[in-house]
């Protein structure tokens, strides 16, 4: 299996001159307005908290709440990292929306043939051995792309080195299972709008766990409605059998 | 069985039909213009009222699984002029979620992309197969009715003599999706307010499920039994009704312990846009309705019964569209309400239903059994003899 790539976000280094957006919306030929926040033609935005900025991504789950929900498998988790989308397959529930930790997939509501619209990871710039387009736009280092072991160990090297500049925390490291976007901070994550209350735990597991009884539902179940139906039924006859012979005593 | 006849006005089908061309028109524009057109569904509220619409109509046709597994399976017989009633409310109302859940859907054309293309792992997915399957078996149930009515005995006797599995089998299916209702929202704990989040919420759906179609059972069968037609014994009503009270209770207990378990109880304390929704769904829906359910003199009439399953169903809406809209919402700052057109098609549809129930009693043998529909419980006339 390939290496799981990853990008390292590092807020700290992020300037807010926008150009992850634009190398984003240029390569995926999107409208090229200024965007604040994400929508079908922006897949990455900067949020602002006192002047510290925040990139908003699909975060390309480890183990992705949106690929466990889809009831047809419109969305896949690579190998290498991307989740995928196929809207040839999706059936427009809008699970995906309703459950992804992040509020990331963007719904064409305006349209009679709606997708979900979100960052691909580049995936196909990936599979060309290419760094996605926000990586390469990025003029100070904030955002870097490599595997994602590699840009673990450089995170807690940069906080181990940055003398109690960063809070000690890699934001996607294990939240959620971990994702692909790490982020390291300088101010506490929590001012920054992230979710720290979501857990390690991948979400699917909230789910598996009750999923997984279904087999025992209907074994048990089965067996256990099959033998009431035999016991009933042999009540009932017996009983039939025996208001019959007393009756037949009666007449005589 | 009467004769056809032109249907006399009434103002109940006169809004029948009013509520259903409201809800066609508003259904041709959904298709026309798009979710986003004709919705207040965003990308930040994407499930709204379709789906707590769904929720209700899967709850209210649970009567469908319950009777016939009591009847048919549990061999209760005296409750066999009800199985019908049942059978075909749970029919019409798993086609309504059906009809629903494709204008719900942004590619109504890629429908039965689930048959297909599998995602085990989706709750989504289980409950998509769970609803076509069991209503496959209700259609199975609901043929000898029809088949019947035509005189085609032949068939009838091929669907009993595989009847038992089948049933089971719907039995098993309702279990699994009526749950899975629940299961749904066990991804979103971030989202879903604790009030409502809990591990538990798929026994909590099953649990009240009974109690819900139970109610709509006896709801029905008093409604349908006036004008000197009785269908239910009331001693055989005031029964079921003890079933409402058991199934209330124990959910009443699950609930509280799983809150208590949860530290969230704490959230009861204040009244707050949540705290409210919850205490208005517990009381009218639950402890109310239990505690007149304690009475006989409740339980054995009909003045006491009307109230009280009515109170029952509507909690249970309550509960449901607390799930599914106000446990979602964030007062003041994130919140939903559905457009006229949601409205309109949610109307509309429920109209279907209740035009299609009327419809199919007055014309199929519902509530009239002839001989041959009772030969696969052949203990039957006896039984009804002891009674």
């Amino acid at each position: 299996m390939a290496q799981k790539k990853a990008l390292l976000l590092d807020v700290s280094m992020c300037i807010g001159c926008n150009s992850c957006q634009v190398g984003c919306k240029t390569e995926n030929k999107l409208d090229p307005k200024e965007e604040k926040y994400l929508s079908l033609t922006a897949f990455t935005a900067l949020d602002e908290f006192n002047g510290k900025f925040v990139r908003r991504l699909c975060q390309h789950c480890q183990v992705p709440t949106c690929v466990s929900v889809c009831p047809v498998g419109a969305l896949t988790k690579t190998d290498a990292g991307p989740v995928t989308y196929d809207a040839e397959k999706c059936i427009g529930c809008r699970y995906c929306l309703q459950a992804c930790p992040f509020r990331v997939p963007r719904y064409e509501w305006h349209s009679t043939r709606p997708r979900i619209q979100k960052c691909n990871f580049c995936v196909a710039r990936q599979s060309r051995g290419l760094q996605t387009a926000c990586a390469e736009a990025c003029p100070t280092g904030a955002t870097k792309f490599g595997d994602r072991d590699a840009l673990i160990l450089e995170a807690h090297s940069r906080i181990q080195g940055g003398g109690g500049k960063y809070v000690n925390r890699i934001y996607g490291q294990e939240d959620v299972g971990g994702t692909s976007m790490l982020y390291i901070s300088p101010v506490p994550f929590e001012q920054l709008g992230f979710d720290t209350r979501l857990g390690d735990e991948p979400m699917p597991l909230l789910t598996h766990r009750a999923m997984e009884k279904i087999p025992n539902v209907v074994t048990v179940g089965a067996v256990l409605l099959a033998g009431i139906w035999w016991i009933t039924k042999r009540r009932t006859e017996v009983e039939q059998h025996e208001s019959t012979t007393s009756r037949k005593q009666d007449t005589k | 069985m009467t004769a056809f006849t032109f249907p006399r006005l009434t103002v109940w089908r006169v809004i029948a039909a009013l509520l259903i061309a409201a809800g066609g028109i508003s259904a041709i524009i959904r298709f026309t213009l798009g979710l986003g057109a004709t919705t207040n569904l965003t990308d930040q509220f994407p499930w709204g009222l379709w789906i707590g619409f769904d929720f209700l109509g899967i709850g209210l046709a649970a009567a469908g699984f319950t009777i016939v597994a009591a009847v048919h399976l549990f061999h209760a017989t005296d409750y066999e002029p009800i199985v019908r009633p049942a059978i075909l409310t749970a029919f019409i109302g798993y086609l309504l979620v059906m009809l629903v859940l494709v204008i719900d859907l942004g590619r109504p054309d890629h429908f039965w992309h689930p048959l297909v293309m599998w995602n085990p792992h989706s709750v989504m997915f289980e409950i998509t197969w769970c609803v076509i399957l069991y209503t496959t078996v209700l259609s199975m149930e609901f043929a000898p009715i029809v088949l019947e009515k035509f005189h085609l005995h032949a068939p009838i006797r091929w669907i009993h003599t595989c009847s038992l599995p089948f049933m089971i089998v719907g039995v098993l299916l309702s279990t699994l999706h009526q749950s899975s209702f629940g299961s749904l929202y066990l991804i979103v704990p971030n989202r879903l307010h604790p009030l409502w989040y809990s591990p538990l919420l798929p026994v909590l759906f099953f649990i009240s499920c009974i109690a819900s179609g139970m109610s709509m059972v006896i709801l029905e069968t008093m409604i349908l039994s006036r004008n000197g037609r009785t269908i239910l014994r009331p001693e055989l009503r005031a029964n079921l009704a003890k079933i409402i009270a058991v199934a209330l209770a124990v959910y009443l207990v699950v609930r509280f312990q799983d809150m208590a378990g949860r530290g969230v109880l704490h959230e009861l304390g204040s009244l707050t846009y949540h705290s409210m929704a919850f205490y208005g769904e517990i009381l009218i829906g639950f402890v109310i309705p239990l505690v007149l359910l304690m009475f006989p003199r409740v339980r054995n009439s009909r003045r006491g019964l009307y109230p009280v399953t009515i109170m029952v169903l509507t909690g249970f809406a309550a509960n449901r569209m607390n799930t599914a809209i106000t446990g979602m919402e964030s007062w003041p700052s994130h919140t939903y309400f559905p457009s006229l057109m949601e409205v309109l098609i949610t109307l509309g549809i429920a109209a279907v239903g209740f035009s299609a129930f009327s419809l199919i009693a007055g014309y199929l043998p519902i509530f009239e059994p002839v001989p041959e529909a009772t030969d696969r419980t052949p203990d039957e006339p006896w039984s009804r003899e002891l009674t």
